[in-house]
Parts: structure tokens; C-alpha cells; sequence
């Protein structure tokens, strides 16, 4: 393997991980307050591209617009099913909710099916992101920089925002307890309906990233990224933010460097994603930059 | 005394109604013909366009027999345990006579023992892997198979194109895309006489959509000309990632490419991209074909594709082969299945092998602005 063909999967590997990072985050900030693995995370992250790309094609919206509303309308829609889905379900055993995430899965899915039907749909290809970039003999788009960047960026704003806000603080304090947080005073719910809004945001940001990366948009293609996004989140330390980011870079990293390395065992990066979540699970249960265990009443 | 003789009435009753089930069993209202097609998806498209050839065939031609032919149509979402399970379905549940399917080899490789163990009788539409139709006698098929279209397009590379070197991208998930993608490269090894022609191979899965780390590659190999067999999503999408990183070489398909998903996901990436397939309206073969193409376009208002006119052909042929045997019964109708012979079809004339296997032609088509054009036609040898 010569340099440059290294220096071009890098590249690869950084836009793919990126992508995978994006969606991490919601995996885990969920995680994080509610100890809820949010299995309708990749279902949000469908619809999100859905609304993208009927701003577009329907409303006729420019596709600034667009996009913009599709973060807020998916932000929205996270707080609508954590409404409907879970919180009524605060008090019941954590399994309880668990399944009831799949279900939503499950039924936004199949409601997708219905809705949008089942050929796929191809998503809004503006030029501007197309821009071919030749750096030496590596050739890229200019989405490759796009993506990366924008997942640094959103991570600084998002650790400001955890760390430096009353919200922040509030959904800080929601993780170690919700009755004492109530106790002094934190709105617990509004705290989970925050987080519940950042994360699907950061799945539409996500979402319509891949759309304007890979083109063609179908009701099933939460599934995939949703289960690979649950593993790099896992992998970099569950509830741990910085750990999804880096679970994610390291996972897309791991598949672009199997195939580059071992083209013959390309059609199995599905299976190797999942060998490298039970062997994290069996060695480091929780995760590379995971925090304690700790026992919560 | 009394609870005695209503005992037996129940039971004479009960007899009665079993007879006249039995009686109206054996002489059908209805024929039902059950169809399994992948209308959700990564085979969408082409469980759709096939669904649309069914019915506008069942609109020309509604009964047989006397009968009205009632159409069972079950998602197989195309997903290979959901297709046995859509003909455990219409075997158990809606008892159908006979079955038509399905777009994807995989789906009616897992379908077809379903249906040989209930010994009702399946025309295959599409499914191009050999092993569809091999120790499964109640298996057939109305086109042409893999080997062929594996050497159709390996010479057509060699031939036309002068390709010297190929490399090949395979969705390893699909016994039609593994299938093809072995024989094109035991063709094209044979036809440049180059045991190392095939300077790349590598794979991926339905529904992958990072393809730059096996293009990249493709790319270092640097191949005169890639195979990739894939779903036309897939390869629509494959294709756009090549060419931003700059892989100018042609690109060759099958048949799967033939949906307006390929374009339209592709847009101008896809443009130059050859493919081999059954049929183009642009070359019509027989008189049916131009019956059908006239029917197509006044239902539809565009331009028939080659999934359309398969299950146009493949419901005539089911008709053909119930009339023949003058019953509605699945194995009767087998048997006469077994024997189609010179049946004059929109995708040409079709004679079943004694694997259940059509020989037919096939046609190279290319993405020219945006619609795709007829370039060669292929006659088997």
C-alpha cells in the first residue's frame, strides 16, 4: 500500500467516522440522563432526511431553508416521542422503556413505509458540495471537509452547552438523581425534553449529511447507521460524549481500514463492527473513555 | 335421549358441510395465482415494475377456463426469510394454484423449496442464478440465466469496449450478485486468455453506503473497465462515489440496474454506464412484444421496462400452461409448466430447458442523457 492510497482512506475514514460521531452523541447523551438505550434513534434520523427532502421537492423550499427546518421539525419530533413513549413510562422498570423504544422503532419504520413508500427517494445534491478537491494525488469532495468540521464544531457547542449552561447543569444534575434534582429544584422533565431535542438535532444534522453524501434516501436506512451508531457510541464509553465522537471516528475508521487492508473480507464490515462491540462489552464493559460504574437507586 | 339425537344431528350437519366443501373444492370459482415480489425495500423497484407487468396482463387477459384469474399479490420486503414466508403464506393461507416471482435470485432461491415441498408450481420472472431452478422441479422461469449474462457482458467489455483488465465490486450479500459476478470473471478470463485479467475483486453489502475504501482499491488497481452487479440503488450510489474520487473508467452492470432509481440517484455519474438486461422496447422481438409495449404505454403513459414485460410474459405463461392442462390443479399445471415451448412472449420466445430455464437474448443498454439506450443485442449460442 502506498501513501497516498493510506492518505486517501485516512480521508475516508475521517468522513465516514464523522458521520458515524454525529449520531453517536444522541445515542449517549440519552443514555447518559435517562440510562434508555434510544433504539428510535436511527428511525429520527430517517425521517429527518424525509423532511429535508420534502422541504424541498414538496414546499419548494431553497435548500438553506430546508435543512433548517428539518433539524428544528426532527428536534420536535424527539420531544414528541419522548412525551408520548417515555415518560410515562419514568417509573417502570428500565426494561420496560427499552422496548418501548423498539417499538417506536419499529412503528416510525413501517409509518415511513406507508408514508413515503418504499422505492427509495434521492436527496437534494447542491454543487457547492460537490466541489472535486485535489490534494496531491488524494481526490476528495468538498463534503469531505464539510462533515469533519462540522462534527468538531457541533461537539464544542454541545460541551458548552453541558458544561457551561443552566440547562446544562440541570441535565447534569437529572443524570446522577432525578428526585434529589427535583428536590433542589432542577424541571428534571424539561431537562429530558432538552436533551431529547439536542439529540435528534444532531441526528437531522446527521441525517441530511448523509443524504448530501450519499444520495439516495429509503424508510429502512435508519436500521444500519442506528445499530453502528449504538456500537461507537458504546465503544467509546456510553453516556460519555467525547467517548461517542471518538467510538465513532474509530469505528469508521476500523471499517475503511479492513477493507483497504483486506479487500477479499470487504462484504463482512458489518461483522466486524459487531466483533468489535462484544469484544469491547467482554474486555471494557464500559467503554474506552467510559466513567464507573455507579449505582444509582 | 335427547342430547343423543341432536349429537348425531350435529354430526350429520356437520358431514353435510364437509361434503359440500369437498364438492366445491374440487370444481374452483376462481383461479388464484399468488404473487411474491419485493415491493419494499432494497428491491423495490424491481418488485414494483414486475407487479405492474402482472397486473396490466391480468387486465388483457382476466380469465381461464371460464374463470376469473384473482391475483394474491405478498410483500417479500425483499428480504430473504420474509420471501419463504410469503409462500408459506400463499400456499397455507390463500391456496393458490400457482405462483409468479420474485425479482432477486436470493428471494426465490429461499421461496422455491417452500413451494416444491407444497407442490405448487412458481414462474420466476427475473431471478437469474442458476440455482433457482436446479433440484427444484417445480421451479421455471422465464429468462435467461446468470452464465450467460455473465459472458454477455464479459465480451461485450472485451469486444466492443477493448477492455484488457477488469475489476470487480460484488454485493456479497446476493447470491445474483456473487453468481454474476463469477461467471463474468471466468468469461472474461477465458476471452482475454489472461489468468490475471481480473486485476480486482472485492465486495460489499445491500444497503452499504461508503464505498471509498473499496474503491480506492479499485482505483489502485487501476482496471480498464469494474463490474459491479449490484441493486440499482447500491450501484447508483457506488457509481457517484467513484466518480468524485475521480475513477473515470467505464463502469458495467446486470440487469438489476434497469430501474429509473439508477438515474435518478445517479444523475450524471451514472451517465455511460453499460448494463446487459432481457429487453428494450427500442428492439422489439415479436409480434407480442409489440402488443404489449402499445398496452404499456396507454396504461402507463411511458416507456415499458424489462420488469414489466417479464411479468407480463410470465402471467401469460401461467395462463397459458392452466389452459393446457385444462384443470386448475398445481401439479397438473406443473407438468404442463414443464413443457412450454416456442410460447410467443414480449420478451421473445420462450422454451423451457429441462431445468425450467428460458434461453433468450439479451440486450446492452447504456445511461445516455439520462434515459437508457439500446447499444447491442446479444444472441445466445
Amino acid at each position: 500500500m502506498t501513501l497516498e492510497i493510506l492518505m486517501q482512506n485516512i480521508a475516508n475514514g475521517i468522513t465516514l467516522g464523522s458521520l458515524y460521531a454525529l449520531l453517536a452523541i444522541g445515542y449517549t447523551m440519552v443514555y447518559g440522563i435517562l440510562r434508555l438505550i434510544n433504539f428510535a434513534h436511527g428511525e429520527i434520523f430517517m425521517i429527518s432526511t424525509y423532511f429535508a427532502f420534502y422541504g424541498i421537492a414538496i414546499f419548494a423550499l431553497p435548500w438553506q431553508l430546508s435543512f433548517v427546518m428539518a433539524i428544528a421539525l426532527t428536534a420536535l419530533l424527539g420531544v414528541v416521542i419522548e412525551r408520548a413513549a417515555y415518560r410515562p413510562l419514568r417509573d417502570a422498570p428500565r426494561i420496560s422503556a427499552l422496548i418501548s423504544a423498539i417499538g417506536v422503532s419499529f412503528l416510525m419504520a413501517n409509518l415511513g413505509l406507508v408514508i413515503f413508500g418504499g422505492r427509495p427517494k434521492t436527496f437534494f445534491r447542491p454543487q457547492l458540495f460537490q466541489i472535486p478537491i485535489q490534494l496531491g494525488r488524494i481526490r476528495v469532495v468538498a463534503l469531505f471537509f464539510i462533515i469533519p468540521v462540522l462534527t468538531v464544531v457541533l461537539l464544542a457547542i454541545l460541551n458548552y452547552i453541558v458544561y457551561k449552561t443552566k440547562i446544562g447543569l440541570a441535565m447534569r444534575a437529572a443524570q446522577w438523581d432525578f428526585d434529589v434534582a427535583r428536590l433542589m429544584g432542577v424541571e428534571v422533565d424539561r431537562a429530558i425534553s432538552v436533551t431529547f431535542a439536542i439529540g435528534s438535532a444532531l441526528a437531522a444534522i446527521g441525517g441530511i449529511m448523509w443524504g448530501l453524501r450519499f444520495v439516495e434516501i429509503n424508510p429502512n436506512m435508519g436500521l444500519f447507521p442506528g445499530l453502528k451508531c449504538f456500537i461507537a457510541a458504546v465503544f467509546g464509553g456510553i453516556g460519555n460524549i467525547a467517548g461517542a465522537v471518538l467510538g465513532g471516528f474509530l469505528l469508521g475508521f476500523g471499517e475503511i481500514m479492513l477493507v483497504a487492508f483486506l479487500p477479499g473480507l470487504a462484504g463482512y464490515r458489518d461483522a466486524f463492527a459487531f466483533v468489535l462491540l462484544i469484544l469491547m462489552l467482554l474486555f471494557r464493559p464500559t467503554g474506552l473513555l467510559g466513567e464507573k460504574q455507579r449505582v444509582r437507586t | 335421549m335427547i342430547s343423543h339425537r341432536r349429537l348425531v344431528t350435529c354430526l350429520v350437519l356437520l358431514i353435510m358441510v364437509n361434503l359440500v366443501g369437498v364438492a366445491t373444492a374440487a370444481t374452483p370459482t376462481e383461479v388464484r395465482i399468488g404473487v411474491y415480489e419485493p415491493m419494499t425495500g432494497a428491491m423495490a423497484a424491481g418488485g414494483q415494475m414486475t407487479w405492474e407487468g402482472i397486473e396490466l396482463a391480468q387486465k388483457q387477459r382476466p380469465n381461464v377456463l371460464g374463470l376469473p384469474v384473482r391475483l394474491i399479490l405478498v410483500d417479500n420486503r425483499s428480504d430473504k426469510v420474509e420471501a419463504a414466508t410469503a409462500v408459506t403464506r400463499l400456499v397455507q393461507k390463500d391456496k393458490v394454484h400457482a405462483i409468479i416471482g420474485s425479482y432477486g435470485s436470493a428471494l426465490s432461491m429461499s421461496g422455491g423449496p417452500v413451494a416444491q415441498q407444497a407442490k405448487v408450481p412458481v414462474m420466476g420472472c427475473s431471478p437469474t442464478n442458476p440455482l433457482v431452478t436446479i433440484g427444484n422441479d417445480y421451479y421455471f422461469r422465464a429468462c435467461f440465466i446468470d452464465p450467460f449474462q455473465g459472458r454477455v457482458m464479459a465480451q461485450f467489455a472485451f469486444e466492443k469496449l477493448g477492455a484488457k483488465t477488469a475489476a470487480i465490486i460484488q454485493d456479497v450479500a446476493q447470491d445474483y450478485s456473487v453468481g454474476l459476478a463469477n461467471f463474468f470473471r471466468e468469461a472474461f478470463i477465458e476471452l482475454t486468455g489472461d489468468p490475471k485479467a481480473i486485476v480486482g475483486f472485492t465486495s460489499y453489502q445491500t444497503g452499504d453506503r461508503d464505498f471509498t475504501a473499496q474503491l480506492t482499491y479499485v482505483a489502485n488497481a487501476k482496471p480498464d473497465v469494474v463490474f459491479a452487479p449490484g441493486y440499482y440503488a447500491d450501484a447508483a450510489v457506488l457509481v457517484t462515489q467513484a466518480r468524485s474520487l475521480g475513477l473515470a473508467m467505464p463502469f458495467l452492470g446486470g440487469d438489476t440496474l434497469e430501474a429509473p432509481e439508477f438515474i435518478e440517484i445517479g444523475g450524471k455519474d451514472v451517465e455511460g454506464v453499460y448494463f446487459s438486461t432481457h429487453y428494450s422496447a427500442d428492439a422489439p422481438i415479436t409480434p407480442a412484444s409489440e402488443e404489449f409495449v402499445a398496452l404499456y404505454k396507454s396504461e402507463f403513459n411511458k416507456q415499458p421496462n424489462t420488469f414489466a414485460a417479464l411479468g407480463y410474459d410470465c402471467y401469460m405463461l401461467v395462463l397459458d400452461a392452466i389452459e393446457k392442462a385444462g384443470v386448475v390443479d398445481p401439479v397438473a399445471i406443473r407438468d404442463t409448466m414443464a413443457k412450454t415451448k416456442d410460447f410467443v412472449g414480449a420478451t421473445g420466445i420462450i422454451t423451457l430447458d429441462a431445468n425450467g430455464d428460458a434461453t433468450k437474448s439479451a440486450v446492452v443498454l447504456q445511461v445516455q442523457n439520462g434515459e437508457f439506450k439500446l447499444v447491442d443485442v446479444v444472441h445466445p449460442r
